[in-house]
């Protein structure tokens, strides 16, 4: 039987592999070699390869960006990583302005091959400033590439590739995934960046979703099966560049599309797809399709509100129900109430 | 120095200026579509550091960025194509006079946003000593770009890694027309502010290339001798408009007099002297050096000139790597 890991596990694994067979790999960010180690993530690779391989910083989020940026310019494969992605707001004008454009702006004389892991999550009372998943806006910005890995094989094979890649890769990692358990070679292999994945044959609808709504979907679409209804589900995987072709095959299939996505409803990764299918797809679609996203309001801390916040796959079945015209029913998703805002019975906050 | 060295020293000055006056010339020719910020009257500081610096080491600059470029050795006619947009340009005309780079000079790239470049070029020091190389890392920035955050971040990190990286802030008194009065306060002086985050921190006369080059030359060395970073302030004074050809003095920002008074410090004219006075070289030297750079400036547009524009298909070329 294969070896299973968890996320977290492997995205540590990817990083200690690319770390022993290229000396120009290195890692930094706040609290990378702290006791905990960015969730585990970061675990014992101190012990192995040094602190000038594997170093803390200032709280300087901003100008150790533009530090990595430099020290890609000049060989090394820097990897930096925060522990929210709404840290890593403070570097965004190196990103933007430097990482993304370096490339083409010198007319391709040096690129920055960079890795920018960033966390989302969701839940827990992370509130307005812990909890923002704002994979869109580095997606709109020409010459970064944006990472979502959902399983565990994919976390690995995909950090390798992207710390291989030469260009700047921001890299997006969900909480609630870092616990999930699945198959992961001991090996050294790579997943393709700009690669979806059909995760779900179904004939019925296409689910294209992000992240952690991938899981979700799975969930919508094992109750949808219950009623006889086939949801196939597409992990984007890589947001950018984005796998039209994958998406397109299947909506031309199916005809009906949901994009569900862990960031906002507005300008998002939703409305993206949606447009795209409309150029090149529209008259293979039997009905309007639907973005199933956060409502366009800043995180609540409660966990009360959280419960209308955050969409779970009881929100996709009803989502699904409507656009077959089904008649309206109450949905039961078999997740306790108390699952809502943490990703499950093993979470006992905080994160 | 040397007699050799200072007539060289003196020549790559005097090319910068001349090279500014004919942009400055033929900008409204509107055939340099860009905007450019030219850095006459501030010669000596681009030449005086430059001049301790080997080829192997690494520049980075901002948005007035000319003579630092030439000065490190990049290739002018590169740099005027690039003016002009062209594919023959350092950057395939896709950056213009905001964005040049030279990889074979050691010139890694001038970018505009202020102060954005030091954080970049201390991680570049930070890479050279992760990959044991002996190189020196510079950069080059403005009075305003130690009002941003990023300096403050990029400094103290340098320190706290003792990392081979000079941080040379040009003060010429104004960003754009805003004064240095309305920015930052008034008797706090910038060099000090290095000393706060426990690097040794200098000012001088940056018109007098003796004074560049004295404190250059120990800051390289500092920097070869794993002694970590050296702030130094030069004071030096932009002769035209904060971005374009012209003088602006009659905008009303600064007074006539007060750029009287630094012409009157004119850095290339001010070594010419010294030059003559010790009977390096007479005026004859001088004017067969105008000749040649004028020849080499007149090769160079021309080159710029009949040179392609990049082609429909480049636009989508190197978004990434």
């Amino acid at each position: 039987m294969s070896r299973e890991l968890k996320f977290f596990q492997a995205v540590n694994e990817a990083t200690d592999q690319s770390m022993a067979r290229d000396k120009a790999v290195y890692t930094m960010g706040l609290g990378v070699p702290d006791p905990k180690g960015i969730f585990g993530t970061t675990l014992g690779l101190q012990d192995k390869y040094g602190s000038d391989r594997v170093m803390d910083m200032p709280a300087s989020e901003n100008g150790m960006t533009g530090v990595v940026i430099g020290s890609a310019l000049v060989g090394m494969r820097p990897i930096m990583t925060h522990q929210r992605i709404d840290f890593a707001l403070l570097s965004i004008e190196q990103i933007v302005n430097q990482a993304a454009k370096w490339h083409y702006m010198f007319g391709g004389k040096r690129s920055v091959p960079l890795v920018i892991r960033m966390l989302i999550g969701r839940g827990w009372g992370q509130g307005p400033q812990h909890s923002q998943s704002l994979q869109a806006w580095f997606a709109h910005v020409p010459g970064l590439k944006v990472v979502m890995p959902v399983t565990p094989y994919d976390a690995k094979g995909l950090l390798i590739s992207s710390i291989e890649d030469n260009n700047p890769v921001i890299f997006i990692e969900h909480r609630w995934l870092y616990n999930i358990t699945g198959p992961v070679p001991e090996k050294f292999y790579r997943v393709p960046l700009g690669k979806a994945k059909v995760v779900r044959k179904g004939t019925d609808l296409t689910i294209v979703a992000t992240s952690y709504m991938v899981l979700e979907a799975f969930r919508a679409a094992e109750i949808l099966a219950g009623s006889g209804i086939h949801a196939e589900i597409i992990d984007i995987r890589t947001l950018k560049p984005l796998d039209d072709s994958l998406i397109l095959d299947s909506v031309r299939k199916t005809g009906r599309l949901i994009v569900a996505d862990t960031g906002w409803k507005s300008f998002g990764v939703g409305a993206e797809i949606i447009a795209r299918v409309a150029e090149e797809a529209l008259a293979d679609l039997k009905s309007p399709p639907v973005r199933v996203a956060l409502p366009d309001c800043p995180t609540p801390t409660s966990p009360e509100l959280s419960r209308y916040y955050y969409p779970r796959a009881i929100n996709i079945v009803a989502v699904v129900r409507q656009m077959l015209g089904m008649p309206k029913k109450k949905i039961v998703s078999g997740i306790k109430d108390i699952s809502l805002d943490i990703p499950g019975d093993w979470f006992k906050g905080p994160f | 120095m040397t007699p050799k060295l200072l007539k060289e020293l003196f020549y790559r000055m005097l090319r910068i200026r001349m090279i500014e006056e004919k942009i400055a010339d033929l900008y409204p020719e509107q055939e340099m579509r860009c905007p450019v910020h030219l850095c006459i009257g501030q010669e000596a500081v681009a030449v005086g550091v430059c001049a301790n610096l080997s080829r192997a080491d690494y520049v980075f600059s901002g948005h007035r960025s000319h003579g630092h470029y030439l000065a490190k050795g990049g290739d002018f006619k590169a740099m005027l194509a690039e003016l002009y947009g062209k594919k023959t340009g350092c950057s395939e005309g896709k950056g213009g006079s905001m964005h040049l780079v030279d990889l074979s000079a050691g010139f890694l790239g001038a970018t505009p946003v202020v102060g954005s470049t030091i954080p970049i070029a201390v991680g570049a020091a930070l890479g050279t000593m992760l990959r044991g190389e002996r190189r020196v890392t510079a950069v080059f920035f403005g009075e305003a770009a130690v009002e941003e955050g990023v300096f403050h971040e990029s400094i103290n990190f340098a320190v706290l890694k003792k990392l081979p990286v000079i941080f040379i802030c040009e003060n010429n008194f104004f960003s754009v027309y805003s004064p240095l009065s309305v920015r930052q306060p008034e008797r706090r002086e910038i060099f000090k502010l290095a000393r706060g985050y426990g690097a040794p921190g200098f000012q001088a006369d940056g018109n007098d290339l003796f004074e560049v080059c004295g404190l250059a030359e120990s800051a390289v060395r500092r920097a070869q001798q794993g002694g970590g970073p050296t702030f130094l302030e030069f004071k030096t004074y932009r002769w035209r408009e904060h971005c374009g050809p012209n003088y602006d003095n009659d905008l009303g920002y600064r007074t006539e007099a007060e750029f009287q008074s630094w012409k009157k410090r004119c850095p290339v004219e001010k070594l010419k002297k010294h030059l003559v006075k010790e009977g390096i070289f007479n005026i004859r030297d001088t004017e067969g050096m105008s000749e040649k750079i004028q020849k080499e400036i007149e090769e160079a547009i021309a080159f710029a000139r009949k040179s392609p524009f990049p082609e429909k298909s480049l636009l989508m070329e190197n978004i990434y790597a």
